[in-house]
């Protein structure tokens, strides 16, 4: 038992190599390669423009990249290139193995239903039926992303943007994926509220051994919660490595730029 | 304890240098040549002055900085490795179970607790949160941090109080190997005794440490040895 942990933990859950996405002439992102494992946070991290959204999207299977390939260890063991599976096969992916938080809570939530049913509406794309633990696991999830069990049948227009934020997680986490993307979710929250998610996040990327690729802008963010970085710019990754060591000892011009650009408070 | 090689730490020919590209490409270097051993159970003290590259060995040690040459090379276990080219995954695995830092300086996170920051390293290694918490809370306890203080977290606590809670996460795991960077630097005389004692129990543990101590009492109760960093001055 032991042993088939220890070998599953040993091999790549996605394997993204020469990922590159042209828009016309333009570059999105080019030539990029690297091996998530389980259990493993990767910050992809960047300016404005430096096509780590891009990046994102395309291994995300949002967005068909130009060349390259991106393979995924399904839970079978199975090495699948993405862009040779069917599209059903992609959706069925992304329902259930994946999520994918997005900046904007409004972009990955239904905004017209309750908050249960946001959360619940992802345990119905994987089978479950029965409405009474359909709920009760809802509520729970409401309750480990700190929203209170008499908002449950709020819809999330009258939720405030850090709670909308943290409904977008619940509802990504709750079908226990094993990918999780996630592109700048502390974005234009407040710094109590962004404190409080960041919190929350690491907690549960620690206790559910999630793996993440996450992209912000933010390093201070990149620092508390990644174990790897990848740094963009025009659309290259030009340099990548341990988080701390990257940032406390960059090597290239640009990233010695972006570290020394921090505000201190 | 009877196969363990006595060997922790082997440090040979390495060197670093800064490279200030916003200061047009302007190559500032640290260190080079340095070679040292450490073994189980000892206390070896970088000695030297303010800026002669201790603290850059000890995070080259920690692969918190990278090095242009040279080998650091680890015992975990029954495998060595070279952390000056070990993937980043392996080397935080190194640093979960290998591998211990006590900073000066505490990066505190927003919203967790003094107890729970203590305690992480250990349930990290695995360790129940009960007696997680319960280990945290006596180190705290003897490095004389007020018990009405365990459940805030410390980003408003003083400097020599969040040092302490630092210290006491530091040394809370048993790591092979232990990294001391100051950690008894504004301490008061009774804290600081109590790192004396944290360190002599690690050496009865056979834990190998190195450390950067400018307080002479301390270092002269736990140095074994004491090497001069400014011999590994780069030709500059």
């Amino acid at each position: 038992m032991s042993l088939d942990i220890q070998n599953s933990e040993d091999l790549p859950l996605l394997q993204v190599s020469n990922t590159t996405k042209l828009y016309g002439g333009r570059i999105g992102c080019k030539d990029v390669s690297f091996d998530l494992y389980p259990g493993e946070v990767l910050a992809i991290v960047g300016e404005s423009g430096s096509g780590k959204t891009t990046l994102l999207n395309c291994l995300a299977t949002r967005l068909t990249p130009t060349s390259g390939s991106v393979n995924y260890r399904n839970r079978m063991g199975q090495m699948r290139n993405l862009y040779e599976m069917s599209e059903a096969e992609r959706r069925m992916l992304m329902r259930t193995d994946w999520g994918f938080v997005h900046q904007h809570p409004a972009d990955g939530l239904r905004m017209t239903v309750s908050a249960g049913a946001n959360v619940g509406e992802r345990l119905m794309a994987v089978g479950a039926r029965h409405y009474g633990n359909i709920r009760d696991t809802a509520t729970d999830w409401l309750g480990r992303v700190e929203i209170a069990e008499d908002r449950i049948d709020d819809d999330p227009r009258a939720f405030s943007g850090g709670m909308r934020q943290r409904l977008q997680i619940a509802r990504n986490l709750v079908t226990a994926p094993r990918l999780v993307f996630m592109d700048e979710p502390t974005g234009g929250l407040d710094v109590s509220v962004q404190a409080r998610l960041l919190d929350l996040l690491r907690g549960l990327v620690a206790d559910l051994g999630l793996s993440v690729i996450i992209v912000t802008h933010d390093l201070a963010v990149a620092r508390l919660l990644s174990h790897r970085i990848l740094v963009m710019r025009h659309g290259h990754v030009i340099e990548s490595g341990l988080t701390d060591q990257v940032l406390d000892d960059p090597q290239e011009s640009y990233t010695q730029l972006l570290v020394s650009s921090i505000l201190q408070p | 304890m009877t196969n363990t090689p006595k060997t922790k730490v082997l440090v040979s020919d390495l060197a670093k240098s800064f490279k200030m590209h916003l200061r047009d490409g302007l190559e500032i270097p640290v260190v080079s040549g340095v070679n040292f051993s450490v073994s189980a159970g000892e206390c070896v003290v970088l000695g030297g002055p303010s800026g002669s590259g201790k603290s850059s060995i000890l995070k080259m040690i920690y692969a918190n900085y990278r090095c242009q040459k040279g080998q650091i090379l680890i015992t975990d276990g029954d495998e060595i490795v070279n952390v000056a080219d070990a993937t980043p995954r392996r080397i935080i695995r190194l640093r979960e179970t290998t591998i211990g830092y006590v900073s000066q300086f505490l990066r505190a996170i927003p919203r967790v607790p003094a107890l729970t920051l203590v305690a992480e390293p250990l349930m990290a290694q695995g360790i129940a949160e009960d007696e997680a918490f319960e280990r945290a809370g006596n180190l705290l306890s003897r490095l004389n941090v007020p018990e009405r203080l365990w459940q805030l977290p410390p980003a408003t606590f003083s400097g020599g109080e969040q040092q302490r809670v630092n210290i006491a996460r530091g040394f809370i795991a048993h790591y092979p190997i232990l990294l001391l960077d100051e950690p008894t630097a504004s301490l008061d005389a009774a804290n600081r005794a109590v790192v004396v004692e944290l360190v002599e129990e690690k050496k009865t543990q056979g834990v190998a440490m190195v450390g950067i101590l400018h307080d002479h009492d301390v270092r002269d109760a736990i140095a074994d040895r004491i090497i001069d960093v400014t011999s590994f001055a780069s030709a500059a």
